[in-house]
This record gives structure tokens, sequence and C-alpha cells, in this order.
């Protein structure tokens, strides 16, 4: 399954820095994050629940990158 | 600009302000006498006024384990240099350096909003008539298939669907780039994202908002940055390996120069001191680290890209992603369908030959047989026949794929088809002097002469072609279904290197392998159709274009790029967009890796301070991303 979601952040690295933090989490089968239009493309495992594992992925990324935000 | 870049802006301005003055001080310009500490203190104001979001980020980072961030480096950067007495570089790179973040951040919101405002046919709402005849405002979305929805002159038309009254011009100019209003009255497809322009019409919706054009091109053109391209994914490992790197070698420049001095004694003559020995490399090492950030080749990376997908989409021209245009810049052969493609597909009856019986008879024969047949050639005899078909005057139909139909018509045995068919049932026929599409007809297995079928070839396909040519393309091949004959004029007559003629559509797809296998190194193949029977082929190509493909989903599910109108001029522009947005991306990686690579050099011998290394990083950073905004204009190509 995939799901797009909107976020924040204000560096292009930053956003690299925020797909990989959200490929490592656990449920993600992968991830894309386009600094451009600031979106969050993610395909999850299969069974896994989108609403938990974006949670771990936004603590995830905010510890790579304090102030981004992803809109769920 | 947002909140977050005033706010920036603010700090940036009130940091200036103090910092001018001080720095004037501390370098003894102008005389005041102030103690020691006393200038430190005053230059900590404008340090922690401007980077304090930088020091607390920094500190994060190093809390949550990941050290190596452009925060962090800065921070080490500029407290080393206040550490060591060096107050006004060290505030003037946190300055600088914020101003390099704030344009960025302003250059990357405002191109978001170019760009947005290129692709603006989002239709806001929908008007539906109210029983009493007023109308009534509501979002798109809940309006369903088969409605009847009004448009109004100046606004834009929200669904897919027919007009049933009214008529007027539309404005297709953002959904296929060209600018010419486009005439449509009752019984007119309209597609979502036109602008109407003169009367009010009422349309029945065919589809949903969902499925309708706009909706769908908004989708592709704002999914089509998911798919990086190889450069962006070089770029994003480059800069994972080179800030820890440039850190370890800051570390490295810091302790083993001095260290090998003062154990082998060598060079030490130039220092005043053990001290002053150190405060060099030290300083030497801050240099290092504020060239370290690999921000201006991150961000201008993707952003050429961005550009330059909604520079073409703004003519008319869908990339489905950042990978498909720097494939596209790779093409060097381009292989066509001919129907559709290079001609106009509205396949004529021009002529009947050599027929015994009488010739409204033949051609009535032949739209017979072919009356449950779609291709444009059967389309063209039953429009020729121009009276009602009656299905059941048909039996035992026959279809032989790349020959033609055989079937019973009142009962007496048809066949109608090429040469092929003709071999195939061992009826002598006659050759036809026309290079046209030619239908032999043969009744009870009797030959009763020909039918002749004209294709137009498009106003452009020539100069298209001399186009593609110019554009570095090296073959252009033409593979169609038809006569070698036709082929083979068609060919001669727009500058085609080379055809293939007489192929079934599953040859198509052989053709493009035999083709592709020659595509040696960096060579790309594309290939253009107009969408209808060759998604194989599209799919299998290096690059799918698919061209007058709005509305047919097939097409746009298996193309790379869609061109929205069928103008063949539009693949050279496709090429040249690409190719120009290639070269910005090469330019902008060499430059900055070449100015970075210059400036650690020059740090390590000592030649660039902190001054060098800061302009360079931020002055990079503004002219890669002044140069990635290049990639909108496109219009001229």
């Amino acid at each position: 399954m995939k799901k797009t979601y909107k976020i924040e952040v204000d560096c292009a690295n930053c956003a690299n820095l925020m797909e990989d933090a959200a490929k490592k989490t656990e449920g993600v089968k992968d991830c894309t994050v386009s600094f451009m239009t600031l979106k969050m493309k993610v395909e999850f495992e299969e069974g896994a629940d989108p609403a938990a594992v974006m949670q771990a992925v936004r603590a995830n990324c905010k510890k790579v990158e304090d102030d981004c935000e992803i809109y769920l | 600009m947002n909140k977050k870049q005033k706010n920036l802006l603010i700090r940036i301005i009130v940091a200036a302000v103090f910092f001018v003055p001080l720095y004037l001080i501390s370098e003894d310009y102008v005389h005041v006498d102030l103690p020691q500490w006393a200038i430190i203190v005053l230059f900590l104001i404008p340090y922690l006024t401007v980077g304090w979001d930088i020091l607390r980020k920094a500190f994060l980072g190093i809390k949550n384990g990941k050290v190596f961030d452009e925060c962090f480096l800065m921070t080490v950067a500029t407290v080393g240099a206040i550490a060591l007495g060096e107050y006004g570089e060290g505030v003037a790179v946190m300055l600088l350096y914020q101003v390099g973040e704030l344009f960025q951040s302003y250059a990357v919101g405002k191109s978001r909003r170019n760009i947005s405002e290129l692709m603006d046919i989002r239709p806001d709402y929908a008007n539906i008539e109210n029983d009493d005849g007023t109308l009534e405002r509501v979002d798109p979305d809940e309006v369903e298939a088969g409605s009847i929805i009004v448009v109004q002159p100046g606004e834009k038309v929200p669904i897919d669907g027919i007009v049933v009254e009214g008529s007027s011009a539309l404005n297709t100019a953002a959904l296929t780039g060209e600018s010419k209003p486009r005439e449509v009255t009752v019984d007119d497809d309209v597609l979502s994202g036109s602008i109407n322009m003169s009367g009010v019409l009422k349309i029945r919706t065919t589809a949903e908002f969902d499925e309708s054009t706009a909706s769908k091109i908004l989708d592709l053109v704002e999914n089509a940055a998911s798919r990086k391209s190889k450069s962006e994914n070089f770029i994003s490992k480059f800069a994972r390996v080179y800030t820890p790197f440039v850190c370890y070698a800051a570390l490295a420049l810091a302790l083993v120069p001095p260290l090998f001095m003062m154990i082998t004694k060598i060079g030490m003559a130039g220092y005043a001191s053990v001290g002053a020995l150190w405060r060099d490399w030290i300083l030497r090492a801050c240099t290092f680290l504020v060239i370290s950030c690999p921000c201006a080749v991150v961000i201008s990376i993707p952003l050429s890209f961005f550009a330059g997908i909604g520079g073409a989409s703004n003519q008319g021209i869908l990339v489905k992603g950042s990978n498909y245009l720097e494939t596209l810049s790779e093409v060097t052969t381009v292989a066509f369908d001919k129907t559709g493609t290079i001609t106009k597909g509205n396949f004529e009856v021009t002529a009947v030959h050599h027929s015994p019986i009488d010739e409204a008879m033949l051609l009535e024969y032949a739209a017979l047989a072919e009356c449950h047949s779609s291709h444009p050639i059967s389309l063209s005899l039953k429009r020729a026949y121009g009276k009602h078909i009656d299905p059941k005057r048909v039996t035992d139909l026959e279809e032989i794929s790349g020959h033609g139909i055989i079937a019973k018509v009142d009962g007496t045995e048809v066949a109608v088809g090429n040469e092929k068919l003709m071999n195939r049932l061992g009826i002598p026929f006659h050759h036809c002097h026309h290079v046209d599409t030619i239908i032999h007809v043969a009744v009870a297995g009797a030959y009763e002469g020909h039918i002749v079928i004209a294709d137009e070839l498009k106003e452009h396909s020539k100069e298209a072609i001399a186009q593609l040519k110019k554009a570095g393309v090296e073959k252009a091949v033409m593979l169609t279904g038809d006569a070698k004959s036709v082929a083979e004029a068609v060919a001669k007559e727009v500058g085609l290197t080379d055809y293939r003629a007489e192929l079934l559509p599953q040859d198509k797809v052989a053709c493009v392998e035999e083709l592709l296998k020659e595509c040696t190194g960096n060579r790309r193949l594309a290939f253009v159709g107009d969408g209808i029977n060759d998604a194989p082929v599209l799919s299998r190509a290096d690059i799918g274009i698919a061209m007058g493909a709005l509305g047919s989903d097939a097409a746009i599910e298996a193309a790379d790029i869609v061109l929205m109108d069928d103008d063949p001029m539009k693949i050279a522009k496709a090429i040249k967009i690409s190719r120009k947005c290639l070269g910005i991306v090469k330019q902008n990686i060499a430059f900055a890796l070449i100015v970075k690579a210059v400036c650690l050099v020059l740090g390590a011998l000592g030649f660039a301070n902190m001054w060098v290394a800061i302009i360079a990083d931020v002055g990079v950073m503004i002219l890669a991303v002044l140069n990635a905004i290049r990639c909108l204009f496109v219009k001229n190509l």
C-alpha cells in the first residue's frame, strides 16, 4: 500500500536525511521524499498499520531533522 | 516570504547592524577604547541573534547521535574561530551562512509557486444548476459522472464532458500549450482544465473529478518529482560521504601537521611560538569545516529537474519523472509509429481501380466486411460507403491479423485486405502504381479490384525530423504495418534515416529490441506512438513518448512522456528541454565541486581564510540556484 503525505522541511539535504530515516523505520518498504513538492510517498510493508508506522516515521524524522513536520 | 523567512530576515538585519560597527572597531578602523572582554560580549550579541537556532540544532544533533550535519559544522567552525580570537570572522561566517539559507529558502519557495502557477489547471469548483435556474457552486469532487454542469465565461472546465447546450471558444493552453482557442459546440468533447472564453456552456460530465484530465495531469506532474534521476541519487550519496570526509580531514588538518612540525622541527621557524602554530592550523581546519556544507549542490539538482519538468509541462509536454528527463537527454535513436504520429491518420478513400463491378458495389462489400473493426482504415471505408451498415448481412467473419478480413456478405464470400491476403488465398491481383495504402477486394474467390486509401502527412512532420537531427538524434526510424512502397515514400518525404514496413503489431516490439541492441554506451532509444495499440512498444523502449494522448488512459499509463497535442515538433522540443536541463545539472555539479575542491586546497595551504570560504560557499549556492531556475525558461527552445 502506498500513501502520500505533505511535509514541511527547510533544506534539500534535510529532505534526503528524512528519506533515509523513513526507509529505516520498521513497516516501511520504501519511501521517497520530494523536497520540491514537499511530499513524502511511503510504501508500507504487507500487513503494517499505516497510522502506527507513520507515528514512528515522524519520530525518526524528527530525530534527524528537528524542525521537520509530517502532516498525518 | 513566509513567517519563518521574515523572522530570519529580521534577525539577519539586526545582527548585521550590530556586527558592522563592531567589526570596524575590532579591526581598529575606528578607534574606540574598549576592553577585550567587552568586545567579546558585544560580538556575542549579533552571533547569538543570528545563529541561536543553528547552535540549538547542532546540540540536538549530537544528543540524537547524528553529529555530522551542517549546523554542527557551522557551530564548530564559528565557535573555534571565536575561541581563537577571530571574533569578526566567526560572526561573519554565521551571518553569511544564514543569508545563504534565507536566499535558498526564498528561491525554492518562489520557484515552487512559479511552477504551480504554470500548472494552474486545478479547478476549484463546479456550477450545478438548481431546479429554479439558479447556479450553485459545489466541490467538483461531489459531482457524479453524467451530471449537467454549467461553465460560465472566464471559468475553468472542472470535469471532462460533452457539450449539451451552448457554444464557445476554449483556451486549452494550459493543457496543450496551444495558444489558438478551440471552438466547441453541442456534442463536442471538452477537457477539464481548459478555460471557457466566450459563451455559457452546459456540459454533461463523462467522468468523475478524480478521473478527469485535469486531475490526472496534476497527479502526474506532482508525482514526477518522486521518481528521482541518477544525478539526484548520485548527489545524495555524495552528500552522505562528503560531509563526514571533510570533518575527518579537518580534524586531521588540525592535528597532524602541527604535531609533525613539532616532532621534526621542520617549518617551525615560520611561527613565533608553539601556540601560534596550533592556532594557525586549527583556523585552517575551521575554514575547512565552513566549506564542508553540501547544500549548494544538494539543492540545485532537484531544483533544476523540478524547473525543467515544470517548464516542459507548460509547453504541453508531461514528463513523468526526473529519471525520464535524464534518459531523454541521452536519446540518439527515435523510432516512430507512422499512423497518427508522422501522418494525420485521417485515411480517406481516394480511388477505386480495376473494378469490373460497380465501384459503389465494391465499396459496399468492403465496408460490410470491415463493419466490426475500428481500425482507421476500416473507418475510412465505412465513411466512403456513407450508407447505413446492417451488420446482420455479415456472417462467418474471420480477421487475419496483418492481412485483412474474410467474411460472408449476403452469403457470398468476400476477402478484403492487403497483398499478403491475396497471396495467401492464391488470388492473382493487380499492383497499384499509387504509393498509398491499397485494399484489395476479392468476391467469391475472384479479384474485383482495389481501393486506394491515402493518409496525409502532418504539417510539421518534415520540420520535426529536421529539428530532431539538429538536436543530435542520429537515427530516426519509422515502424509501420503499412506496405513497403508507402513506408518508403513517407520516409523519403519527411527525411527519415530508415524505415521498417509490413510489421505486425508484435513485430514492432522485436524491431525496437533490435534497435535497442544497436544503442551502445550512453545512447538511448525513444519510441513515439499515438498510444493506440502500441502500449507494449512504449514500455519496451528506453523512453516511451505518447502523443495526442489526452483521454487515452492506456497510453498515459504506458508512456514515460506524454505530449498533450499531436504536433511532432514537440518531440524535438522535449529532447531540447531535457538536454538543456541536464546541461544545467552538469554545470552545477561541476561548478560546485570544483569551487569546493579549490577552496579546500587553498584552505589547507593557508591561502584562503574563513571569509573566502564562506563567500565561496554561499556564492556557489546562490549561483547554482539561479542557474537551476534557468531550466524553467524553455519556451523558445
